[in-house]
């Protein structure tokens, strides 16, 4: 009974979370002038209203999904993997170079995008280890080494677009050469989505969830990131957990940069990670380690993210209105949390 | 180049390097109590805009300036509440904020797209700005870049020669032992968080009234100073010195990696823009290896004299942070 009763309060002071968000989201709507019903009803509206605004929300949410899982892995052994935005990047410049290195062969379709993808996975792996590297070999904290990182990647890419990789004639901002629609990942016709890449995304909810849930693995992750010090002492190698779980990271990061060249783009750009690895960052804080969870909030997510593309158009609003509800929703829901672990002590 | 353009040259590197200077003093301070502020990126970005917006409308640049403050000190105050009082992860509540702030600009900002707005002025200092080259360098600048390069030595001074500047290191050193000696701790982590944030808000409109004046969205090309600020706290080693040293050291190599660029054709301008990033890495590396427990095993594994200049390179080198930086202080 009690238990249950502490379910309820635990509900109740998420949802005075979500009411706060929502009020200081309006709060920012009617400063800037908005009539903030018709903003939400056209975010609703453009997110959900047709096959296309779906399958829209789920382009977005597969990439936003596999972060989200890898940063779960991160997110265990206590760590920030802040680096997560340049794992994508890495992910998808190893996969759009298999793709070009295999584009005039003989080659079945297939394998090569297979090759693409698992090679997007290596380097987005390659990566994260490189933090983890500095972090455990070199004592430089994962925050500062992944954002440096970040930036590295970023300049990679506009090194590669505007330098070898360059479109003929000259290197433009719109990325490198589209790829025949043969290395394409298939999508569904008419619709921008492809079938693929939700299983993928969906795939590594599960795994993620059945690591960190039912593993020897999973739980030494997590002794590490309750209390290195205590783990090391009982013996867990801190060290080598930690790579393991940049590397695990890596690997999802670098598929989600993968889906965006093979399913997405069919090219590389210059913000090819679309800020995916940071909002995952949210999505992971909102959801507390719970994959499943992740699942349903990274679609919402998403959702903001597609429905807010018309505002500019419709209303002239810019469309960061969706990052702000979506940083609102983490930042009431870390402050109700706060609150009410005081009252509950008292 | 010629001897005046290459004066004029490193006089704007010290131009551009007052914000970042502001950034990273304000951070110092903030770390000195035992604080993270990690909000800064976004705070740096919604300073700018709304130090641009208010001197738009009130045609003062002074307001500007405060306005700037005054969201920085917000920001700071939001952290000190949640990590504090809230005892939430500093590096969570960071985080969103940085994210926060940043859509917050862009959102709030779009009315101020392009437009023409005041602009801070050089402000000669009469006889000084006339001695051949120092005046170039020195004398001839605006005065928000007057104020970062005495705010160095204030700070330097206010840290290591005063008593309060002693009580600040306590607390973010061995807080329990300051508040043994009196100290309150967690109000003073509130106050400098506060001030830290609002020197940190001050880079904004020192942007956005005169470094690269203007609000342009998201093409103001601010995103990402406030990561680089954060990286070079660190590289400071918390030491206000060390820490105007980097960043005049970014700044100065943002501006050669422009005048390189005609010569290195090949390679886009956007790479050399980065430039700076890979170089922090590895200074962090350096700074940081010291603290590696591996690197002491093959220190001992040295013949003497070896050890003895290696061990010394690494201690000149090396940085560690504020004991207690990012731990919650309970009294019991």
């Amino acid at each position: 009974m009690r238990k249950l009763s502490s379910t309820w309060l635990n509900i109740g002071f998420q949802l005075l979370g979500v009411i706060l968000a929502l009020a200081f989201t309006t709060l920012i709507l009617v400063l800037a002038g908005a009539p903030p019903l018709q903003t939400y009803g056209l975010i609703i509206t453009g997110a959900f209203n047709s096959a296309s605004g779906i399958s829209n929300d789920l382009v977005v949410w597969v990439p936003l999904i596999l972060s989200t899982a890898g940063l779960l892995i991160t997110f265990s052994a206590g760590l920030w993997n802040i680096g997560v935005e340049g794992q994508i990047t890495l992910g998808a410049i190893f996969t759009t170079g298999v793709l070009r290195i295999f584009l005039d062969t003989n080659v079945p379709p297939w394998l090569i995008i297979l090759l693409g993808i698992l090679a997007g996975m290596l380097g987005g792996a390659l990566w994260a280890i490189l933090v983890g590297a500095l972090k455990t070999f070199g004592g430089v904290n994962e925050i500062f080494g992944g954002l440096g990182l970040n930036f590295v990647a970023t300049a990679l890419t506009l090194w590669l677009i505007f330098g070898p990789w360059q479109r003929p004639g000259v290197g433009s901002m719109s990325g490198t050469v589209p790829f025949p629609e043969r290395l394409w990942l298939p999508q569904i016709p008419g619709l921008r989505m492809s079938i693929w890449s939700v299983v993928l995304g969906i795939a590594a909810v599960l795994v993620v969830y059945l690591l960190l849930r039912s593993t020897y693995l999973g739980l030494k992750l997590k002794a590490v990131g309750k209390n290195v010090r205590a783990a090391f002492l009982i013996g867990i190698p801190t060290s080598k957990y930690m790579m393991i779980s940049f590397f695990g990271c890596g690997l999802l990061a670098g598929l989600a940069g993968a889906v965006q060249v093979v399913a997405v783009y069919h090219r590389l750009i210059p913000s090819i990670s679309s800020g995916y690895g940071f909002l995952g960052l949210l999505v992971a804080m909102l959801v507390n380690y719970h994959a499943i969870w992740a699942v349903f909030i990274a679609f919402f997510y998403a959702s903001l993210n597609i429905g807010a593309i018309q505002l500019p158009i419709v209303l002239k609003l810019d469309s960061t209105i969706s990052g702000i509800l979506q940083g609102m929703l983490v930042l009431f829901v870390l402050m109700v949390d706060g609150v009410r672990q005081r009252l509950l002590k008292k | 180049m010629d001897n005046n353009s290459l004066l004029l040259g490193l006089a704007g590197v010290l131009t551009a390097a007052a914000p970042i200077l502001f950034a990273v003093l304000g951070e110092t301070i903030t770390e000195r109590a035992g604080v993270i502020n990690l909000s800064l990126n976004g705070t740096i970005l919604l300073a700018a805009m709304a130090g641009f917006a208010t001197a738009v409308n009130t045609n003062n640049l002074v307001l500007g300036f405060l306005a700037g403050m005054l969201v920085g000190g917000l920001v700071g105050l939001v952290v000190a509440f949640c990590s504090i009082s809230l005892h939430q992860s500093q590096v969570a509540v960071g985080f969103v904020l940085a994210l926060l702030c940043r859509d917050l600009s862009y959102f709030l900002g779009n009315p101020y797209m392009g437009l023409a707005g005041p602009r801070l002025s050089s402000l000669p200092i009469p006889g000084l700005e006339k001695i051949p080259y120092l005046g170039t360098l020195f004398f001839r600048q605006d005065w928000m870049t007057y104020i970062s390069i005495l705010l160095i030595f204030i700070i330097y001074f206010f840290i290591y020669k005063t008593r309060p500047g002693l009580m600040l290191r306590g607390i973010g050193e061995r807080p329990s032992a300051a508040y043994s000696r009196g100290a309150n701790v967690n109000r003073m982590r509130y106050l400098y968080t506060i001030i830290g944030g609002m020197l940190v808000g001050l880079a904004g409109p020192v942007y956005s009234l005169s470094v690269k004046a203007g609000w342009k969205g998201t093409i103001s090309g601010l995103d990402g100073i406030g990561w680089i600020a954060l990286s070079i706290t660190i590289f400071g080693g918390w030491n206000p010195l060390r820490a105007a040293f980097g960043a005049y050291l970014f700044a100065f190599l943002q501006w050669l990696g422009l005048i390189l660029q005609p010569q290195l054709p090949n390679i886009p301008s956007q790479v050399l823009q980065v430039a700076p990033f890979p170089l922090m890495i590895l200074t962090l590396l350096f700074v940081n290896i010291g603290n590696a427990e591996w690197v002491e095993r093959v220190l001992a594994s040295m013949n003497e004299p070896t050890r003895r200049v290696a061990t010394r390179l690494l201690r000149a080198l090396r940085a560690s942070p504020p004991a207690s930086l990012g731990v919650p202080f309970k009294p019991d």
